[in-house]
């Protein structure tokens, strides 16, 4: 148990990490990382749990093991410590459609109920109010990956009722879409937000709120929700950062 | 066979107006020189192609060269948006820009395709995204062994490829290691292609994992120390990361990013001077 004060952020990282680490000891190591929060949290997870998790990255990079954090996918310290530097024809084709990635972990500007993503426009495609980078390596990750952990922060702007734009799906409009679309992966399984973590309910495909990190209340998940947010019957709340999980987090930070 | 020539003649001689032009690079040897030389001859009306338009597009974009882009992800990595290339979707502002979006895995087997001759390629993409109702070129058709649906994507065939590697020997024949992205594809499936390189040396000495491009597959060689800063090419340069955070205000206003570019770019004759205005050392080779 930590005394030390720590930031949301942090909370929601630890537990992204925490969760890479029990799909890693569960037989489940290879994750494929968008940069940001997830290749943090990933990274932390590397350097926190054994087994580790396998570190894939876009630019082509397979089991990376960089000492800092790279600032962006393709930085050179995750080629040079990489088991195998591949093209990114291949990177997609053949490890990702194949089916050889056990987690896609992604981010996202509007995440909705049935966990879909949306990276494109915030407003209509042909007139947005913003222009957001775009769909990226997400669809293909979200669709292909045996499992998709999202990792966001909590508010009415991005967990809205309806995505804009769908550049990714999750569960689509809700059970059987994914089946119907042929998906092969399983879908999004987790999002660790800076107030909890939601999962899947395994009827409806609806996201719950099934933990909230300590001194979060539910009414402030309630009011950082765009939909009438419904909580597990067994809603519990996640374990505080150890001092070893924001000492090793706040050093690759500064590295 | 290709020219070993200054890289303000390739760009005179292969690029012209309202080409489709393909600069790829992924965050590793980007051609940003070549975006440079692009911008201070004027060319207007290009088709922009690449599958992450990061800072050099969003140079090319604000400087009024493209009047399209095909893309699957513009952002600045690590950094957030594209100002120019959001001000020219949003405002129309220095004109209007056409966009057609794809996914990463869809252009990557629209180059592969490409560059294999083919008239398109298949991939498991896109399906239940928004991505199809926007872009003409995604369509689902049928494996004619098995019936699955798979989705089909056309092939890109770009008038110029423009890409940066490490070296070239002097016969002209280029290599490049380390992230090597998709530009063998893009060099490949373009009608024309020019590279720009660190060094040219006398021999070309193996390296792992290298993508070599025979002289013979390409049509121009220039040699441009520095040529991918603030990107980098691996053995030579590292990624200047604190360039892109600088980038994020310079483009956040079109009055900064017109004096920037006026100043550096269109007010430079060549890479050379380009690297003295921004105060950048050359390296002297490995």
């Amino acid at each position: 148990m930590s005394d030390a004060a720590y930031t949301t952020d942090e909370l929601m990282i630890v537990n992204a990490a925490r969760q890479l680490g029990s799909l890693a000891a569960s037989g489940h190591p290879v994750c494929f990382v968008g940069i940001g929060l997830p290749s943090t949290a990933a990274n932390l997870a590397r350097h926190l749990y054994r087994p580790s998790p396998v570190l894939v990255y876009e630019s082509g990079c397979i089991g990376s093991k960089p000492t800092r954090l790279p600032l962006s996918i393709g930085d050179g310290e995750l080629a040079e410590t990489a088991d195998a530097v591949v093209s990114v024809p291949e990177i997609f084709a053949y490890w990702l459609q194949a089916g050889r990635v056990d987690v896609g972990f992604l981010g996202g500007a509007q995440l909705d109920k049935y966990a879909n993503i949306n990276s494109t426009v915030i407003g209509e495609y042909e007139h947005p109010l913003t222009r957001l980078p775009g769909a990226g390596g997400a669809p293909e990750i979200a669709a292909s990956a045996g499992t998709v952990m999202v990792i966001m922060r909590q508010s009415k702007r991005a967990f809205v009722e309806r995505c804009d734009f769908r550049s990714s799906v999750g569960y689509g409009d809700g059970p059987g879409d994914r089946e119907r679309f042929g998906l092969r992966g399983g879908g999004p399984k987790w999002v660790i937000t800076d107030l909890g973590v939601l999962e899947p309910d395994p009827t409806s495909c609806e996201l719950c709120m099934v933990a909230l990190h300590p001194g979060v209340t539910p009414e402030q998940a309630i009011s950082a929700t765009g939909w009438p947010l419904r909580f597990a019957d067994a809603l519990h709340t996640t374990d505080m950062p150890t001092t070893l999980e924001l000492e090793t987090l706040r050093e690759l930070q500064a590295a | 066979m290709t020219t070993i020539c200054s890289l303000r003649e390739a760009v005179a001689e292969l690029i012209h107006d309202g080409d489709s032009i393909a600069m790829e690079g992924f965050t590793h040897l980007i051609p940003h020189a070549a975006g440079h030389e692009i911008i201070r001859q004027g060319r207007r009306n290009l088709h922009l192609v690449r599958m992450t338009p990061d800072v050099i597009y969003d140079q090319l974009i604000g400087a009024g060269c493209a009047s399209r882009l095909t893309f699957s992800w513009g952002g600045n990595p690590g950094v957030g948006s594209l100002y120019r290339l959001r001000d020219a979707v949003e405002n129309a502002w220095p004109h209007a820009l056409e966009i057609e979006e794809h996914s990463h895995a869809g252009m990557a087997t629209r180059y592969a395709a490409g560059a294999a001759n083919l008239p398109f390629g298949i991939l498991r993409g896109y399906v239940g995204t928004g991505l199809p109702e926007h872009t003409s070129g995604i369509k689902q058709i049928s494996c004619p062994f098995t019936g699955e649906s798979i989705t089909a994507v056309p092939a890109l065939r770009p008038d110029v490829a423009v890409v940066h590697a490490q070296r070239a020997d002097r016969e002209g024949t280029v290599q490049m290691w380390g992230l090597t992205g998709v530009q063998k594809e893009a060099v490949l499936s373009a009608q024309r292609s020019i590279v720009t390189v660190e060094e040219i040396v006398d021999e070309l000495t193996p390296m792992a994992n290298s993508v070599v491009l025979p002289s013979w597959v390409l049509t121009a060689v220039c040699h441009v120390p520095q040529g991918a800063h603030p990107s980098f090419a691996m053995g030579y340069s590292t990624r200047d990361n604190a360039f892109y955070k600088a980038w994020d205000p310079i483009a956040k206003d079109r009055e900064v990013f017109t004096a920037w570019i006026d100043r550096h770019v269109r007010g430079t004759a060549d890479h050379e001077e380009f690297c003295q205005s921004i105060g950048l050392g050359v390296h002297a080779g490995v």
